[in-house]
């Protein structure tokens, strides 16, 4: 007899599922999350007033408030991200997680969809401002609805590299500040005063090469309401490619 | 076919042989106290039976799986608790079995986590937060979600450390009402741990396996537990 009736092998979905839940929820158990969606709606509402003047342009899009949101993502994912795997690392947690019956790869993909929802969250609390451009004009929706896709889709690029840096230590502070130097990296490629650095190194062509790598290249046909498959695939790429390297870290403890 | 069987196995940190070639196998029935000094290999041996680490050589099966090639069927049937019963401290006591519980898949979750709080006479904490109990409470839970679902397999790498006389009491009878329809495999340091709880003793040092006998045979080697101690892990 070597089996117990009472230890079935879980189905692969209920170890995911599960994982997602404590993760997400596990957000809101402390104040962080609280503090972090002010935050985050503070600066996203103010950077597009006070910085880009959206409301003087006096034009109803909200161009000028997407503008802004990679480096909200530089700093946020990171923040949001840095508990993924050094939390667990930390409280030891992850000898745990490991030696149930779930997979690397179930458990990080629960967390990593975890951790990009609640981003999300953070995102949706901005349709105030959507609601708002339009009571007060006739702006495109769906100029409107492709900016928050695109959002969403750069808030998982960033996501994909916190979780790197996540997986490399046992310090969510030290996870915060790689994560967050990477993704200010991806920000300042596409940047005017970056730009005219590399055209001094670079011919022209290549230069702009660089530049499709950076977050704001790639966001920008999104606010335009261009949902096209390049920068989608790009954010995505990022995404999961971070998601998948991340994972490999931690099964290779 | 025993319900833990270890062969050959073999595990490095860089230069350092932490596990050299340990085999043993533990019957249902069986408690066996792991006894070896600090750094002696005994939590490497653990974490590579559980699944956790990866062996270099060898091989670990558990309830029929080998936790290599068939991890999760393996982990399905084993309960186990690190060193210092780590768990998610920002959850109660009550949602942190509950995942447990929901993760393994197990029917009626809600069920079990109330069964399990009180085999543990854990009700009183449930609505408590990991990080606010103390040491007590804390093995405690971490020996609850080892338990949640009834493993047919138990490793326990030192569940009574840091307890106080009542509280050890309190787990040793936990395991005692449980051990006859499991395989155990306890690690401790606490020599008088063999008498009152296991029915073998497995000594390791410097990553081998000293000495593998029956409770009766390991008590007869002298008078003085401590100085056979030395004596086989010298």
């Amino acid at each position: 007899m070597t089996h117990n009736p009472d230890s079935p092998t879980p189905r692969p979905g209920a170890a995911f599922w599960a994982v997602l839940r404590r993760e997400f929820a596990g957000y809101f158990r402390t104040p962080l999350a609280y503090v972090f969606l002010a935050v985050f709606n503070a600066f996203a509402i103010s950077l597009a007033f006070f910085v880009g003047n959206i409301y003087e342009a006096g034009v109803a899009s909200l161009d000028r408030f997407f503008l802004y949101h990679p480096w909200l993502w530089a700093f946020l994912a990171p923040a949001a991200g840095a508990r993924l795997w050094a939390e667990e690392r930390r409280q030891g947690t992850i000898e745990l997680l490991l030696t149930w019956p779930v997979t690397v790869w179930q458990a990080a993909l629960g967390k990593f969809f975890a951790a990009w929802l609640f981003l999300g969250s953070a995102l949706l609390i901005t349709l105030p401002m959507a609601f708002t451009v339009c009571y007060l004009g006739d702006p495109d929706v769906g100029v409107i609805v492709s900016g928050y896709v695109g959002s969403f889709l750069c808030a998982g690029a960033c996501l994909g590299i916190a979780a790197i840096a996540s997986a490399l230590t046992r310090s969510q502070v030290i996870a915060f500040v790689t994560g967050f130097l990477a993704c200010f990296v991806l920000v300042l490629v596409g940047y005017g005063v970056f730009d005219e650095l590399l055209s001094g190194a670079f011919a022209t062509g290549t230069v702009e090469e660089i530049r499709r790598l950076g977050l704001w290249r790639n966001l920008e046909p999104f606010t335009l309401g261009l949902i096209d498959l390049r920068p989608t695939a790009y954010f995505l790429t990022v995404a999961f490619a971070g998601l998948g390297l991340s994972t490999l870290i931690v099964e290779r403890r | 076919m025993a319900l833990i069987e270890v062969s050959h196995l073999e595990k490095s940190y860089g230069a350092i042989r932490a596990v050299k070639n340990v085999s043993f196998s533990v019957d249902r029935g069986e408690v066996v106290g792991f006894l070896g000094p600090n750094g002696a290999g005994k939590s490497t041996t653990m974490k590579l039976l559980t699944g956790y680490l990866r062996p270099d050589a060898g091989t670990a099966v558990v309830a029929g799986f080998d936790v290599v090639e068939n991890p999760v069927a393996a982990k399905a049937h084993l309960g186990y608790s690190p060193e210092g019963a780590p768990a998610y401290g920002e959850m109660t006591v009550r949602e942190f079995l509950r995942f447990a519980a929901e993760l393994r898949g197990l029917t009626d979750p809600a069920q079990r986590v109330a069964d399990t709080l009180k085999l543990c006479r854990l009700e009183e904490v449930a609505g408590q937060s990991v990080d606010t109990l103390s040491k007590g409470y804390r093995m405690r839970v971490g020996f609850a979600q080892a338990v949640i679902h009834d493993p047919a397999v138990l490793i326990l790498d030192e569940p009574t450390d840091g307890l106080d006389p009542n509280q050890k009491f309190e787990v040793r009878r936990i395991l005692k009402d449980m051990a006859a329809r499991k395989a155990v495999i306890v690690s401790t340091h606490i020599l008088e741990e063999i008498a009152e709880l296991c029915t073998r003793v497995i000594v390791i040092a410097q990553g081998e396996v000293r000495c593998d006998e029956s409770k009766e045979r390991f008590l007869q080697r002298g008078d003085d537990l401590n100085q056979v101690f030395r004596k086989l892990t010298a």
